[in-house]
């Protein structure tokens, strides 16, 4: 770089420090170029083939293997999760029938407790009824004869008041028919 | 560095020198350049690997399952080369992945770094392109020889032709082949020197108050562009090894 005025540092630079023509047909070069072009490329070879390369090829295969066997595993989890459902889905299945079949069970106790509760209140009451219906009867029956006595009774006083005389037993006959009657 | 033009106190006009950014010169002293004195090319060679190491080395070495960001791009580095060995060249080209590795890696640092103001660009010179691709040349001939022996010159024989047109196709194969080197390093050195020429010349224009502007924008799309072609020539380069190895390893049309 340091071309002093008037001197020609070699046939490709002028003294000014340009370039005459072009510098890469400039032979003085070359061989320089070549030789740190060779050493460069050694040296870029050896880091590459012995260091870079089959690193980065490792780390590739690395992470193919991992995302393979998570993928495995995550297949692995999905079936799993199917089978889960398809158990969950089973047990609720198996549950709701057997809820139903509970309820119908329950529903025919029930029903037959009831059907047995009310032939029991059935028959409770027709006992009852008879019991009133006798004790109904009774009541008339007695009531009747009240009336009957009550009437005889009466009518011998009507009889007596009047003047008449009449013995019990016409009397009685009398009102017994009439009131038959 | 090379890439800073040197003003010439004795012309008044516009003045610049586009081609000075490609000026091999000694970083120690001043001196002749002997094959093994310590250069510009030296150290932004050395700065490749430097960047190599950090992205490829230092990036990876955590070796996480889920990457950071320089482990990913490392990865991604190493996915995109490899697939393109596998897809371009077949899966018998696989062992020679980690030599495409090599190149493309340092083309593609080498061409970004040659990116950075007032850098030198490697790849910029033909001396260094020509060497890859002639070590490209001639590792595809021998591999191709030593695969198929003889069997190896059907590549030139294209049998799928009508007998009457072979022997011409034959001989337009066997140009296109030994053009190959010299085509597959003049792409990469001259992309990389016509961009980084541009950008310079537009730099230039840059003094110019009334145009300054416009060299400013033109320094940026410039920029983006050769962004792209950094990458782009790496990659072809990459490519064009793989189509050769293929050849070499599958000679039959």
């Amino acid at each position: 770089m340091a071309a002093s005025t008037d001197q020609v540092v070699s046939k490709c630079i002028d003294g000014y420090g340009s370039a005459i023509g072009m510098p890469q047909l400039c032979g003085d070069w070359m061989a320089n170029q070549v030789f740190w072009l060779v050493v460069t490329l050694v040296v870029i070879f050896i880091i590459l083939s012995r260091i870079a390369l089959p690193r980065i090829a490792e780390v590739l295969a690395d992470r193919q293997s991992t995302i393979t066997s998570y993928l495995a595993t995550s297949e692995e989890l999905k079936s799993k999760a199917e089978e889960a459902e398809r158990s969950y889905v089973q047990a609720l299945n198996d549950a709701r029938s057997e809820a139903s079949r509970l309820l119908d069970a329950s529903k025919a106790e029930m029903k037959k407790e009831l059907q047995s509760a009310i032939s029991k209140a059935d028959a409770e009451i027709s006992v009852k009824v008879s019991e009133s219906e006798a004790s109904i009867a009774e009541i008339r029956k007695n009531a009747l004869s009240s009336i009957e006595k009550v009437a005889k009774d009466t009518a011998k006083e009507i009889v007596s008041a009047l003047g008449a005389k009449a013995d019990a037993k016409t009397i009685s006959t009398a009102v017994s028919s009439k009131m038959k009657g | 560095m090379a890439g800073t033009a040197q003003p010439s106190e004795k012309s008044d006009g516009l003045v610049f020198h586009p081609m000075d950014q490609f000026i091999v010169e000694p970083l120690f002293g001043s001196g002749p350049i002997y094959w093994y004195t310590v250069t510009n090319v030296t150290l932004w060679m050395g700065l490749s690997v430097v960047a190599l190491v950090l992205l490829m080395l230092v990036g990876t070495s955590k070796r996480a399952l889920v990457p950071g960001r320089a482990q990913s791009v490392g990865e991604l580095a190493y996915g995109f080369v490899h697939k393109m060995v596998e897809d371009v060249a077949g899966r018998d080209a696989v062992p020679y992945f980690p030599y495409i590795m090599t190149l493309f890696m340092f083309i593609v640092l080498s061409n970004f770094l040659g990116l950075l103001p007032m850098s030198f660009t490697t790849t910029s010179h033909i001396a260094v392109t020509a060497v890859m691709a002639i070590g490209v040349f001639l590792a595809v001939t021998v591999i191709g020889f030593v695969k198929n022996g003889v069997g190896f010159f059907s590549l030139f024989w294209i049998s799928s032709a009508p007998l009457a047109l072979r022997p011409a196709l034959t001989l337009i194969e066997i140009i296109s082949y030994f053009v190959r080197p010299v085509s597959h390093s003049i792409r990469l050195a001259g992309n990389m020197m016509a961009g980084h020429a541009v950008i310079k010349v537009f730099a230039a224009f840059a003094g110019v108050a009334l145009i300054s502007p416009l060299s400013v924008v033109a320094i940026t799309a410039m920029y983006a562009l050769e962004t792209l072609v950094s990458f782009i020539q790496a990659y072809v380069f990459a490519i064009l090894t793989c189509v050769y190895l293929k050849d070499a390893l599958h000679p039959h049309h």
